[in-house]
């Protein structure tokens, strides 16, 4: 990661939606008075989640007038969290992780891919669908190596199947989120090796046999 | 109390001192980067780091763990802590290491080295040589200010800076963006700092990330000569340290009192000093057919002989300054009575302040270090952040401790603290001194505080509105009654009676046309002289008086005078010689006795020893210097009561960078005025 900074086209204004203010209201309403500006990570959230995911300079200052803070407190929480983007994103987000469980499965191959598909780090194609981050572990490193394309984790990835994903979302074709690999969720690739007496043989676990398991809910964009 | 065993001292402290305390009372010395005894612990340096018998079996930083978290022994011996065992010293050089990775080696260039931190502890308790080999960190400057350069790749991240403007400025103007090593100190998008203390993070900052941009590369820490000062930039009198090379003021800063400034000072305190060398009067003048031309001192006194000799004293007035020493004024009146001469005043500005009213009718009697015992204030005309901004950060200190209602009669400015705003005049005083609203919070209240301002006071109406609020102030021993002035010189004016006697003028009554044929002015630059009168003025820059003068006589100013100044709670202060005034001007007081020679009237000293011994037996607290001679609170229950106006209360201080001569002379005070006007005008908008 290098310095990061706010994006040099910036909107004129933020506002909150009416929705998503009250929103932000019931979050507020759950601290004590005078401690607010605990709320300060949600409402950038939000403020995030509603500007095509990322935050301008105004929705800083809105979020801190909104919580009573000084702007430079809410700018040092949301140039702390990588989560917040300070800079235009593709409309397919990709955070690739790779943090050393992820880069011993290959994640250096998924970056490849990345690269030669969407270009530089940080930078939104020209037609305006990816862009891509590194990241450090998102927690599901048993699925390594994995990517989260907005708010959906893809795992068990080569750069066969995420060079894949990545026609498939640009095609607008449905995907099928989580282990790419035919994996059901965490468990053993092979099937479950213990507990099978337990498990497996009424279809509550174990590989995935069941169709209709299979057909979890498409990628549902944006 | 808690006992602690620091390296087999045995010492007993109080249980919620830190280690790093524990180990000073033991006479231990601890390194500490981000640690300052004035801010909020932040622990993220780990420079002092000890190691503890008691408690967790790894190096612990002594600044954020307190005495009373360590387990005594097994047979209930006292904790122990070791500030020189293998353990630490091994701690300390990785510490240090890992600071020096990332940190420049450009000592020779840096304006901090020899004063630095960094430098002096990384010979201390660093390695001799380097590791590290990789590429350095780099982190691009930053803008702040014109107060304040940067040179950001040297910051270690102490957040010493961001602490401080949240903390004591309260304007939050710093902060730590990004993470990890790309973690930036910064201002928000680069805007300039609004804090008036704001100079005041180039003598935190441990290292030379932050710089007073005005002296850099102007001189290196060991080549100052340094004289202890105090300040005139305000009444509060902070102490100051002049740091000189040869004969030029380079730099100002604070001397450590906890009475008075603790460790702060404001901006125009500070670096108003390239105004000791602009505009300087460096020789006498005379006004020729309307035009100044430049004079010998005799062909100047020769002038005024003339005008003194043919003016009657009644036609004859002095009127004193903001920045003069006691000794000055003491010099100025002792040659009006000489004279026969009544018409005196230091009051430019108006203010309804009488010596005979006793001394607790002008002092600000609750002290300054008072402020942390008031349980209550009310604030009466007076924009405290812009009057002194260090007794304002005080305040603020005050109200951060918690319970402290606030509450201001007068202009809504923003004070850095919350307070409740009663009205704009006296009205709303009446209103609390019948008791109603705020007033039954004072009524309440054990040790209420009320700062009464030159908004107040410098009005037709401000003496019934000074006998209203010493009214709410005086319970029992407390007297809160607190007068805080804008004028350096004014309680030691007020102190040696330079006031109107029997029948004389006010500072306003003599600068109105035709009032008086010959006007002395000591420095007086703040008061519009009406023409007609023939002015001399004594003073150091070409402002106002100057301007208006007939003939000028080039005077000392503050940092080249040793002078008593008696800040606005009463304390006798000494200010030192740093070095000599320009050209062929002369100390003030040494002006008036050479004037008095050729007037005929010689005075009777010959020496600054021999004014002092003549001061001092006219006014014997004056030989108590740095200590406050206690106003009798009696006086206050006899101020005369009077009829009030309607008018608001405002302050006198409408740019807070451009109050004296000095301050008008600087360039840097310029542009910090140029700065705060445009912030104050987006902010309106
Ligand atoms: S700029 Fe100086 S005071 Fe501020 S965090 Fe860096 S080293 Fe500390
Ligand atoms: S290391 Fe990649 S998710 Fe944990
Ligand atoms: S002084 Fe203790 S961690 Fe910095």
């Amino acid at each position: 990661m290098s310095a990061r900074r706010l994006a040099e086209q910036q909107p004129d204004s933020f506002e909150f939606t009416p929705e998503n203010k009250a929103w932000l209201d019931r979050q507020i309403a759950k601290y004590p008075p005078g401690r607010q500006a605990s709320a300060v990570i949600p409402a950038l959230w939000q403020a995030q989640k509603q500007h095509d995911y990322w935050l301008p300079q105004k929705a800083i200052e809105k979020v801190a007038d909104l919580l009573g803070m000084p702007y430079i407190r809410v700018l040092e929480v949301a140039t702390f969290y990588t989560m917040f983007n300070l800079e235009p994103v593709g409309k397919f987000f990709v955070q690739v992780c790779g943090t050393t469980p992820c880069m011993l499965r290959g994640s250096d191959a998924i970056i490849e891919v990345c690269q030669k598909r969407i270009g530089e780090q940080r930078h939104v194609t020209a037609d305006g669908l990816f862009s891509w981050l590194e990241v450090e572990c998102l927690g599901a490193c048993c699925n390594a190596p994995m990517v989260q394309i907005n708010d959906d984790y893809y795992e068990d990835l080569t750069a066969e199947s995420f060079a894949k994903l990545l026609d498939d979302l640009a095609a607008g074709r449905p995907t099928h989120v989580g282990p790419q690999n035919g994996r059901n969720r965490s468990e053993p690739l092979g099937g479950l090796t213990a507990l099978t007496e337990f498990y497996g043989a009424d279809g509550k676990s174990g590989p995935l046999s069941d169709p209709a398991a299979a057909a979890q809910p498409a990628h549902p964009g944006k | 109390m808690a006992k602690i065993i620091v390296d087999g001292i045995e010492v007993d402290v109080p249980a919620e001192y830190t280690l790093l305390q524990a180990a000073e009372t033991a006479g231990k010395e601890i390194p500490r980067f981000c640690f300052h005894e004035r801010l909020s612990v932040a622990g993220n340096c780990r420079m002092c780091l000890v190691e503890v018998k008691g408690g967790p079996p790894k190096p612990t930083a002594s600044c954020a763990m307190s005495v009373k978290d360590l387990r005594p022994g097994p047979n209930g011996e006292p904790p122990e802590m070791f500030t020189n065992s293998p353990m630490v010293k091994k701690a300390r050089e990785g510490v240090m290491e890992f600071l020096l990775i990332n940190h420049p080696l450009d000592c020779p260039i840096c304006d901090q080295g020899g004063e630095c931190d960094l430098q002096d502890q990384a010979l201390a308790f660093g390695r001799d040589r380097s590791r590290y080999t990789e590429n350095k960190n780099a982190v691009e400057n930053k803008y702040i200010g014109p107060l304040v350069k940067t040179e950001m790749t040297r910051c270690i991240q102490c957040t010493r800076c961001v602490r401080f403007t949240a903390e004591i400025c309260g304007t939050s103007d710093m902060g730590n963006i990004g993470r990890g090593e790309d973690s930036e100190i910064t201002t928000y998008l680069q805007s300039a700092m609004r804090s008036e203390l704001q100079g005041n993070v180039t003598d935190l900052c441990p290292v030379g990330a932050l710089l007073p941009r005005p002296q850099n590369f102007r001189a290196r820490p060991w080549e100052y000569t340094k004289t202890p000062g105090v300040d005139v930039s305000d009444a509060l009198g902070a102490n100051i340290r002049i740091d000189t090379r040869g004969r030029e003021v380079i730099r100002i800063l604070p001397r450590i009192n906890d009475a008075v400034n603790e460790e702060w000072i404001s901006d125009k305190a500070r670096q108003s000093v390239d105004g000791l060398k602009l505009q300087r009067l460096d020789r006498p003048y005379l006004r020729e057919n309307g035009r100044l031309r430049p004079a010998s001192w005799s062909e100047a006194f020769g002038a005024i002989a003339a005008k003194v000799q043919a003016t009657s004293p009644d036609k004859t007035g002095f009127i004193g300054g903001d920045l003069s020493s006691v000794e000055d004024l003491f010099a100025a009146k002792a040659l009006a009575d000489k004279l026969g001469v009544k018409n005196i005043d230091a009051r430019q500005d108006g203010a309804k302040l009488d010596p005979k009213n006793g001394r607790a009718s002008y002092l600000f009697n609750a002290s300054v270090e008072g402020i942390d015992a008031a349980d209550a204030l009310l604030i009466i005309g007076s924009n405290p952040r812009w009057e002194s901004p260090v007794l304002n950060a005080r305040i603020r200190r005050r109200w951060r401790a918690g319970d402290f209602h606030i509450a201001v009669i007068g202009e809504p400015h923003d004070l850095t603290y919350p307070y409740e705003h009663l009205g704009a005049g006296p009205d709303a005083l009446a209103k609390v001194a019948r008791g109603e609203g705020f007033g039954e919070v004072l009524a309440k209240a054990e040790r209420p505080l009320i700062l009464v301002g030159a908004g107040a006071l410098a009005r037709e109406d401000g003496a019934a509105i000074a006998a209203l609020a010493a009214k709410l102030a005086v319970k029992g021993d407390w007297n809160g009654y607190s007068v805080l002035h804008t004028a350096a010189s004014r309680v030691g004016a007020l102190d040696i009676g330079f006031v109107p006697g029997e029948g004389g003028l006010t500072a306003a009554a003599m600068a109105k046309a035709g009032a008086l044929d010959l006007l002395f002015l000591v420095g007086a630059d703040e008061i519009n002289v009406e023409p007609g009168a023939f002015v001399v003025y004594v003073g150091t820059h070409g402002d106002r008086g100057a301007h208006r003068a007939d003939v000028i006589l080039p005077g000392a100013a503050y940092t080249e005078k040793s002078g008593l100044y008696v800040n606005t709670e009463g304390r006798v202060q000494l200010t030192d010689r740093a070095g000599f005034p320009p050209g062929d001007a002369r100390e003030d007081w040494a002006v008036f006795r050479a004037l008095s020679a050729v007037l005929g009237k010689t005075l009777p000293f010959d020496s600054l020893a021999q004014l002092r011994a003549l001061l001092n037996k006219a006014v014997p607290h004056m030989a108590q210097i740095d200590e406050i001679e206690k106003a009798d609170a009696g006086a206050l229950t006899k101020l005369p009561a009077g009829a009030l106006s309607g008018a608001a209360f405002v302050s006198p201080i409408t740019d807070f960078y451009l109050t004296n001569p000095i301050a008008r002379a600087s360039k840097v005070m310029a542009e910090c005025s140029a700065l705060a006007k445009g912030a104050l005008k987006q902010a309106a908008e």
